[in-house]
């Protein structure tokens, strides 16, 4: 099995998310940086079929020449080759991203060969397009769910499920096929010292990313309006037990 | 005209179209169009009456072999060539797993933008939505240039209304031509939920954070959700030490809650666990710290150990339900 995973680096804020004075970013001046929770998990699931199977796993990702941290990372948890198609580091839109890589995965199967599977997020975090490996996948022409919470391979195809409001679903696509994988899918193993090493001596592919801009374009970002709140302090320790009782009472919780 | 696409399962409406057929009738009637609802699959048609309801003027009923069940690749090639024949101005899908997935295979094949979970749109000489950005805790102007116009409006923006005055939701068949291959990614099989109490739906939860320190210390957390008929939910640094399962998890990447109750039990109150929790009509926060995160955007807070509180907490609902 030949697989690449696509994964997008992104700011992890913690109480909040503070905006540029231009109104046009997160500002990351105090923040650290992630692979997007879905990809990680797409990045598990990737290592642990070519565990089981034999194969390798490739990451790809477009972002700014700091993304190498992202790629690097996959390397410690199992990727073997990384992409990186360079970008000032500004926002993408999703059309664009979606050409940008899809002509990358062209160039990397004209040489390499075919990836029997792409895998993606079911979402980015950051931007939260919901859609380029969905428009990835139809340019290729190959079949894709998103929302995964499962992946098996059997018989040249790819086993699918995931959860709906009825229940769960089960899709049996034919391969070479695309997935938009969910967290929850696995737990993401941490890196071994081992890991490490290997990631550290990782060769990275870069090649600037050039695509045509799509025609959806962001004009300002801004945090959504808050309640302010108040928050009634019941007390301290176990002396605040018959106010919390009293409270649930009161909402008609103690039925 | 607007169109609207209908999600459904095998015929039932999800609560989410509406939403999207009330959005969709707001914006005709901004701009005196008119909008029509597209439904796909004959299990669809019975929905006629409600969506006229919601206004619409026309039901624009896909039928075809590959249509009997769920398949996002047959959706967006249905979404698409509707979007070719019929020519809207704007289509507009639910803001969901389906809604969107569908959108953005429609979007893909009339390589057009697709705008995900809008929750504000203005028409003009460009079009202008606010969209949301990291599960809800940002939020996106954007302009979109595009015939047409492809967007989701996000669960719960909008409230679901019936039109002023219903639309004769005139049924006209729709005859897609799909090519076989597209079976490739219909439903295959499925296994059905068995009844109970989820996480979302659940009436209380109880959750717990890093602050619960191992998967033993939920115990306490699990007797009091069971004593309120509620479940236990986590935050994501639990779920990635193993101490909980995923679908404990509740935040950008778990499940969004809405309980009368939820009790935030050492969970410092991160952005992307607070946009899964801000629905809940009531929370208290239990933390050892008064300056976190959740203790200072909670209606109530208790500031101590979970440890000794939440025992309590179960201690004295019994005593006064007079059991032991
Ligand atoms: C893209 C992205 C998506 C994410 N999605 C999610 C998501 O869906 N859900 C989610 O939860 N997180 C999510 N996170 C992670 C999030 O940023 C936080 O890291 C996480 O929520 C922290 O979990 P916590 O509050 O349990 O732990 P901590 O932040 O470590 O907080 C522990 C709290 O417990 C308190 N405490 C400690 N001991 C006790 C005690 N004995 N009694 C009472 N209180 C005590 C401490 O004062 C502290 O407030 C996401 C992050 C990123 C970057
Ligand atoms: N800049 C990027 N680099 C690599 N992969 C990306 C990038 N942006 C999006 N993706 C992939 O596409 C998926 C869907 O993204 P989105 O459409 O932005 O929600 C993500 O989960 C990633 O797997």
């Amino acid at each position: 099995m030949k697989i690449l995973v696509c994964v997008k680096r992104v700011p992890a804020p913690g109480a909040r998310i503070n905006i540029t004075a231009d109104g046009l970013a997160v500002d990351t001046a105090f923040l650290g940086f992630t692979t997007s929770p879905h990809e990680e998990c797409a990045l598990e699931a990737a290592v642990q079929l070519v565990e089981a199977g034999g194969g390798d796993v490739t990451v790809l990702t477009l972002g700014p020449a700091a993304a190498e941290e992202q790629l690097r990372y996959a390397a410690s948890v199992g990727a073997t080759s990384a992409v990186l198609l360079a970008t000032d580091g500004s926002d993408w839109d999703p059309q664009r991203t979606a050409r940008a890589i899809t002509a990358a995965v062209a160039d990397l199967e004209a040489t390499g060969g075919p990836f029997d599977l792409i895998l993606f997020g079911n979402e980015s975090a950051d931007s939260g397009g919901f859609q380029v490996g969905i428009r990835v996948a139809h340019a290729l022409g190959r079949p894709i769910v998103n929302g995964a919470k499962g992946i098996s391979i059997v018989d040249g195809t790819a086993e699918i499920w995931r959860e709906a409001d009825a229940g769960r679903e089960v899709y049996r696509l034919p391969l070479p096929a695309v997935v938009g994988v969910k967290e929850g899918i696995n737990l993401p193993r941490y890196p071994t010292m081992k890991g490490r090493l290997a990631s550290k001596k990782l060769e990275i592919a870069t090649v600037p990313a050039t695509a045509e801009p799509g025609t959806q374009t962001m004009v300002s970002l801004r945090a959504p309006a808050e309640q302010a709140s108040k928050t009634v302090v019941l007390g301290a320790g176990v002396e605040a037990v018959p106010a919390v009782v009293d409270l649930l009472e009161s909402l008609g919780v103690l039925r | 005209m607007i169109l609207v696409v209908v999600e459904h399962d095998r015929g039932t409406i999800a609560a989410a179209a509406l939403e999207a057929l009330t959005a969709g009738a707001r914006l005709a009637s901004d701009r005196d169009d008119v909008v029509e609802a597209l439904t796909i699959g004959a299990s669809a048609d019975a929905l006629a009456d409600q969506l006229a309801t919601y206004g619409a003027a026309a039901v624009h009923q896909a039928h075809h072999d590959l249509l009997s069940d769920y398949g996002p690749e047959a959706w967006g090639e249905v979404v698409a060539q509707a979007a070719v024949t019929l020519r809207p101005t704007t289509v507009i899908a639910t803001g969901t797993d389906r809604g969107n997935e569908v959108l953005a295979h429609a979007a893909a094949r009339l390589d057009q933008p697709m705008v995900a979970n809008c929750i504000e749109f203005t028409d003009g000489d460009v079009f202008h939505v606010t969209r949301v950005r990291w599960g809800g805790s940002l939020l996106e102007e954007a302009a979109v240039d595009a015939s047409p116009v492809l967007f989701t409006v996000a669960h719960h923006a909008i409230e679901a209304q019936p039109a002023d005055s219903p639309g004769a939701a005139e049924p006209r068949p729709f005859e897609p031509d799909l090519d076989p291959s597209l079976a490739r990614s219909v439903v295959a099989e499925r296994v059905e939920r068995v009844a109970g109490i989820t996480l979302s739906t659940a009436p209380v939860v109880v959750g717990g954070g890093r602050g619960v320190g191992s998967a033993e210390g939920f115990a306490s957390l699990q007797e009091l959700a069971d004593l309120l008929g509620g479940v236990v939910g986590c935050s994501r640094a639990v779920t990635n030490n193993g101490w909980r399962n995923h679908t404990d998890q509740v935040g950008q990447t778990g499940t969004r809650i809405a309980p009368d109750i939820y009790f935030a039990c050492g969970i410092s109150g991160a952005i992307q666990h607070w946009v899964g929790a801000m629905a809940s009509k009531n929370i208290l926060a239990i933390n050892t710290d008064p300056n976190a995160n959740m203790v200072t955007k909670a209606g109530y807070a208790v500031i101590g150990d979970l440890h000794e509180v939440v025992p309590a907490i179960s201690a004295e609902i019994r005593r006064r339900r007079g059991v032991n």
